[in-house]
């Protein structure tokens, strides 16, 4: 299965991942990223690029 | 579905329609034209971390070669467009090249406004890459600049030049520029950090002239006081780039009206999406435009979904949301700060620069919020913009996130 990464230095914590798939990304207590699932299904495919396409900071993409 | 699609404007709306479109299975051609001559590159760092030279050049573009190839978008740099033939399916090229389409994205974005003083040199406008490359430039040989306009992009080429070591003064009209958007109470505490970091304010105040050149600059205000400078950088905002549209019979109204699915009034296949778009918001009621960067990004995957899914379409209502990086603080505002009937204020007692501050509408419900240095209550609290409810909910989150709370 196609695999979230995420650049932890990079993220500033914009959070518009967590608006786009909450079920794969929250913000902690110091502002940053997590991935809550790494793994994701085809059917979550379109959700998940659409929240990889709103990081401000291109923090980020996915894994084949 | 068309089997092509024509974007004008590489923006980021215009680039991230394009994604969007691939993304949700369009397998049409892709054009997009743009008459700069620049990969597509991002906007907000511009004013902030590419400005203090934190960032190099890498981090501002907006997609990759390599991603560009892989999606299949004819990408055509340099030349602009001239205008559209609506009822031909067809646009004009600056250079007289025509390219038809089956849908047309209208991304042209917006440009800053022009400074109303003339001076010989030294007076710079921030909104390219080659804006900010040759303001970059400027700070270099330069002691101090005067920044005219107080709202987002000129209280961040203020911290940008303080962290270039300039001395800093920033002139704006209003008595609380950042008012504008947070309410003055909220706002007057933006102005305490431009003098925290060292930035002296004349607001309250308009500019009556400027003169000079680049290194011996001096901006008369209109209560006659004189202020003096190498530079002078102005933020008076941005106007929607439409002379194109112009001949075209759409209707234009400060900006491309479209109605609340982004189609351009009375067009099935005419979008518009970005700074240049002003949409009937199906919530607000009211036309609006938005010049923020996540606005672009949300308009370009509603538009992408209503090409991609014709007997499908949805209309367009985000929930707004912006950030801004001034100094050490890191700003991020949702929703509705400025037409509103109440406010509260958390703060973090254990770091005095951390605070949120919630907001009531008139009807009594949360509305909006501004976080300073917090993106967990950021987020937290722009999640329960999407659904009605009264102030008591984000207020128990917010104690809830201070320290020394149950998690």
């Amino acid at each position: 299965m196609p695999v979230i990464k995420a650049d932890l230095d990079l993220c500033q914590g914009y959070a518009n991942c967590v608006m786009e798939a909450p079920k794969f990304f929250d913000i902690n207590d110091d502002g940053v990223v997590v991935v809550l699932e790494e793994e994701f299904p085809e059917g979550s495919r379109s959700r998940v690029e659409a929240a990889v396409r709103s990081c401000p900071v291109s923090a980020l993409r996915i894994e084949e | 579905m068309g089997s092509r699609t024509v974007v004008v404007g590489a923006s980021v709306g215009g680039i991230k329609t394009v994604q969007a479109l691939r993304s949700q299975g369009y397998a049409g051609e892709l054009i997009v034209v743009d008459a700069e001559s620049h990969l597509p590159y991002d906007k907000p760092p511009l004013s902030k971390g590419y400005l203090n030279e934190s960032l190099g050049r890498d981090r501002v573009n907006l997609i990759s070669e390599a991603e560009i190839n892989s999606l299949v978008i004819d990408l055509k740099l340099g030349v602009g467009a001239k205008k559209i033939d609506v009822a031909g399916n067809e646009i004009t090229l600056e250079d007289g090249g025509r390219i038809g389409y089956d849908n047309l994205i209208v991304a042209t974005g917006a440009r800053a406004r022009l400074s109303p003083w003339e001076a010989k040199d030294g007076v710079h406008l921030l909104r390219t890459l080659d804006d900010s490359e040759r303001l970059r430039k400027d700070f270099h040989g330069a002691r101090s600049v005067i920044v005219v306009g107080g709202g987002f992009i000129g209280a961040e080429v203020a911290a940008a030049a303080r962290h270039h070591g300039l001395e800093v003064t920033i002139v704006d009209p209003l008595e609380v520029p950042m008012g504008r958007v947070l309410g003055d109470p909220v706002g007057r505490l933006f102005i305490k950090l431009h003098h925290l970091n060292g930035v002296a304010t004349h607001f309250g105040n308009g500019v009556e002239a400027i003169t000079g050149s680049k290194g011996d600059l001096t901006v008369e205000l209109t209560d006659g006081r004189l202020l003096y400078g190498d530079l002078v950088v102005v933020g008076i905002g941005a106007v929607p780039n439409t002379e194109w549209l112009a001949s075209s019979g759409l209707l234009i109204d400060n900006g491309l009206v479209c109605d609340e699915y982004c189609r351009a009034d009375g067009q099935a296949n005419i979008f518009g999406v970005g700074d240049v778009a002003r949409w009937f918001h199906p919530k607000r009621k009211e036309l609006v435009r938005v010049e923020h960067w996540t606005n672009a990004v949300e308009q370009a995957a509603c538009v992408a979904h209503n090409i991609v899914n014709p007997s499908n379409i949805v209309s367009y209502a985000p929930i707004a949301y912006v950030w801004s990086d001034q100094y050490d603080w890191k700003i991020q505002i949702a929703g509705e700060t400025a037409r509103v009937a109440d406010f509260v204020v958390v703060e973090d007692p254990s770091n005095e620069n951390r605070f949120a501050a919630v907001y009531v509408d008139h009807s009594g419900n949360f509305c909006g919020v501004v976080t300073v240095n917090w993106p967990r209550a950021m987020i937290q609290c722009r999640r329960l913009l999407e659904n009605e409810t009264d102030i008591s909910r984000p207020l128990n989150l917010l104690n809830d996130l201070l320290p020394g709370k149950a998690k």
